[in-house]
């Protein structure tokens, strides 16, 4: 309070000193078109200065209507629409679908045709978390990891490309088994089917060289001390957080929450291979950062195991030429590399399901990303909407 | 010689001088870039290794349309990029090549270098201000926070140099560095302030320039994956280019202004005062661009801090080690 007294002198008591100035806060629209928000997504937030009061994402710009566009294709059609949900893990996408087909009509694929699913779903999460382990410290300002990551990755994706024709969506998996190899001839002939020549020399090669890449990680990013301080007790999911939003994948794993779909259901014959599932507790970045790495490495594991020990056989069981699916629902889930997806199929018999559900694991991970707002920074958002790892089109679909 | 044909001689070196370093600083920060993230780098422009590819840079910059945001403060606008490249020239009037090639050798020399080269913020600030763009706007008042915790830390440490060299002089603190430190026998051997006491100096110097120059891990006036460009969002053309221009000509002078107080200048170990008189450009420059390539080594290996993480390292670290290390100094300056 100011009071003007009879002399003309201003008096101010103490009170009207200590009063704070308000401002008026600021909304600030993140994106859609923004370089750190992993294509279309926006994010209306509140700002007081650095401070983000509120944060809302804005979904929907990326979104293809998938679910709609299966129910009017055959299933062989619908694998290679799949392959775009989430297209840093093309393969991994199609697995649980096949699986889901071939428990339906009660086919099973030959032990071979499993193992090269496994082989090829391991290197596509390689790929994956590389492409995370590139972008993440580009978001926290480091341009020099993307370039380490990204070389390395081409190993994955050459290996990728020789088996099934495609880096990014390779289209490979069919009900009843795989594909036959690419650039392999006739599908008659049946040596002309197998894995590439020099596949599995290939293969060890890779697994040697992308060890020494996480060696490369642990000494550029890992350690550093600029990184520690932007990773470390920002952005926490509690695994509270995880249950109520139906967090999966590496992000859950992060909070302590050690489940993994590739240990609890045997859609692939994980079983069979000798690996753990990282898990860490603090649930921040760091944690999320940590154990994608460490999941790069179990991975090559699986990889090494498989394809040392690859049985003989067919690549694919006999299937009807026109594939009826008869009348039934399932739900089948993998791990995929963001987490877990799953397709729940309702088929009334015939050619093309009636309807499918896709649940993808980016969607569920995104959910939570306001409650970690509360008192975050902008640099923070920006950390913590790199560490959950989501894709566009995995959340949109 | 007339005084008109001395200005414009002076003028011309002043400018060719930041202009070349500048162009290549610029060269260094794409090749060492380049090189240190398994890439090549420009390869084709100028037909040997992309020498030019600074100069088609620049030439594609001015090709480009000069655009003013709708609702931006125009005159405010157009006029940020040019305190902020005159605030950057101004430091190179007062650097010293060797003991008589010095545009300006003025007597409050490290004051006026430290001062001039504030003035950068200013524009950086009028630049976010009349952008009309929220990211511009969070970029300029984080530069300009940025600005009050790193003059600080940067001014302290200048003030220990001047304490041990007893002048604020810019050619008068690097003929300091030319007195004996210790002599073995009939040979008298000088050494520059950073291998005498000013270690520490530097490390709050080098750190603080770094701020002040906006650069990884200190960029967060500009934090692409932030505020897209920060300050800089809205402008193109030549005047984006200005910016450009400013930041690598900001790593010269701050490398120079380094070079001087710390790395002796133009003096080598060893060097009589004829050869010094000679080889001086040769060595300033070398040490300049040896500190460049610290500079560009940081920028392709850190992230990049948070700003209240600055803010601390500065409050709680920088400036209490800089007035420590000026009570220090100022002891050993009595004592001895």
């Amino acid at each position: 309070m100011s009071t003007l007294d009879q002399s003309g002198t201003v008096h101010i008591s103490d009170a009207s000193i200590s009063v704070e100035l308000e401002t008026p806060g600021m909304t600030l629209n993140i994106g859609p078109q923004h370089p750190s928000t992993h294509g279309v997504l926006r994010l209306v937030a509140q700002v007081d200065g650095e401070r983000v009061s509120s944060l809302e994402p804005m979904i929907g710009y990326m979104h293809r209507g998938y679910e709609k566009l299966v129910e009017v294709r055959n299933y062989a059609q619908i694998i290679t629409l799949i392959n775009r949900i989430d297209w840093t893990a093309g393969y991994a996408n199609e697995v649980p679908f096949v699986v889901a087909v071939e428990r339906l009509t009660e086919i099973e694929a030959p032990d071979r045709a499993q193992y090269i699913r496994v082989i090829l779903t391991e290197m596509t999460r390689i790929s994956a978390h590389l492409l995370f382990l590139s972008s993440f410290p580009l978001e926290l300002g480091a341009s020099t990891p993307l370039m380490y990551a990204v070389r390395d990755r081409e190993y994955v994706l050459e290996l990728l490309e020789s088996v099934t024709g495609g880096r990014f969506h390779p289209n490979f998996n069919r009900v009843g088994g795989v594909k036959p190899v690419a650039g392999g001839g006739s599908t008659t002939k049946k040596q002309s089917q197998d894995l590439p020549a020099g596949f599995i020399a290939a293969t060890n090669a890779m697994v040697k060289r992308l060890r020494g890449t996480c060696v490369t990680f642990d000494g550029l990013v890992t350690g550093n001390e600029v990184f520690l301080a932007r990773t470390k007790g920002v952005g926490i999911i509690t695994p509270d957080h995880v249950h109520q939003y139906g967090i999966s994948g590496p992000n859950a794993r992060a909070s302590g929450v050690g489940f993994d779909v590739r240990k609890h259901e045997a859609y692939l014959p994980y079983d069979k291979f000798d690996f753990a599932i990282p898990t860490e507790t603090d649930g921040d970045c760091f944690s999320r950062y940590a154990v994608r790495l460490a999941e790069i490495r179990e991975s090559l594991k699986i990889i090494e195991q498989a394809v040392n020990d690859l049985p003989g056989g067919p690549l694919r069981s006999k299937v009807p030429r026109i594939l009826k699916v008869p009348a039934g629902e399932i739900y089948v889930r993998g791990e995929n590399p963001k987490g877990e997806m799953g397709y729940y199929i309702v088929s009334e018999g015939g050619r093309i399901p009636y309807r499918v559900k896709i649940r993808t694991a980016s969607y569920s991970n995104l959910a939570v990303l306001p409650e970690l707002m509360n008192g975050a920074l902008l640099p923070d958002l920006v950390a913590i909407l790199g560490s959950l790892d989501f894709v566009l089109g995995d959340v949109d679909r | 010689m007339s005084f008109a044909v001395l200005l414009t001689v002076k003028v011309l070196a002043v400018l060719g001088l930041m202009l070349g370093g500048a162009l290549v600083v610029i060269y260094a920060e794409l090749k060492v870039g380049a090189h240190m993230q398994n890439r090549i780098g420009p390869y084709f422009a100028g037909g040997r290794f992309g020498w030019a590819q600074p100069f088609a840079d620049a030439l594609k910059f001015m090709q480009k349309e000069d655009l003013v945001p709708d609702g931006a403060d125009d005159r405010v606008y157009k006029l940020a990029p040019y305190v902020v490249l005159m605030g950057t020239i101004g430091v190179f009037v007062v650097l010293p090549l060797s003991p008589r090639f010095v545009a300006r050798d003025l007597d409050l020399g490290a004051f006026y270098a430290l001062a001039i080269s504030s003035l950068t913020t200013l524009g950086v600030l009028m630049a976010g201000w009349s952008s009309n763009n929220k990211y511009s706007l969070i970029g300029g008042l984080r530069a300009a926070a940025q600005l009050i915790a790193y003059e600080l830390p940067l001014v302290l440490a200048v003030v220990a140099v001047a304490i041990q060299a007893g002048t604020l002089s810019i050619s008068g603190i690097i003929e300091a560095q030319a007195a004996p430190a210790f002599s073995i026998g009939e040979l008298n051997v000088a050494l520059p302030y950073i291998l005498t006491g000013q270690i520490i100096g530097f490390a709050i110097f080098v750190v603080a320039s770094l701020a002040e120059l906006s650069r990884i891990p200190f960029d967060m006036p500009i934090a692409e994956s932030e505020l897209t460009m920060g300050f800089v969002t809205e402008y193109s053309s030549i005047r984006f280019a200005m910016f450009f221009l400013a930041e690598y000509a900001g790593m010269v002078s701050m490398s120079a202004l380094a070079t001087a107080f710390y790395l002796g200048g133009y003096q080598l170990p060893g060097l009589s005062a004829t050869a010094v008189e000679v080889l001086g450009p040769v060595i300033f420059i070398s040490k300049v661009f040896l500190l460049s390539f610290l500079f560009i080594w940081l920028r392709w290996t850190l992230p990049r801090f948070r700003e209240d993480q600055l803010q601390s390292l500065a409050w709680r670290w920088l400036i209490p080690a800089a007035l420590l290390n000026i009570a220090i100094t100022a002891t050993f300056k009595v004592v001895f």
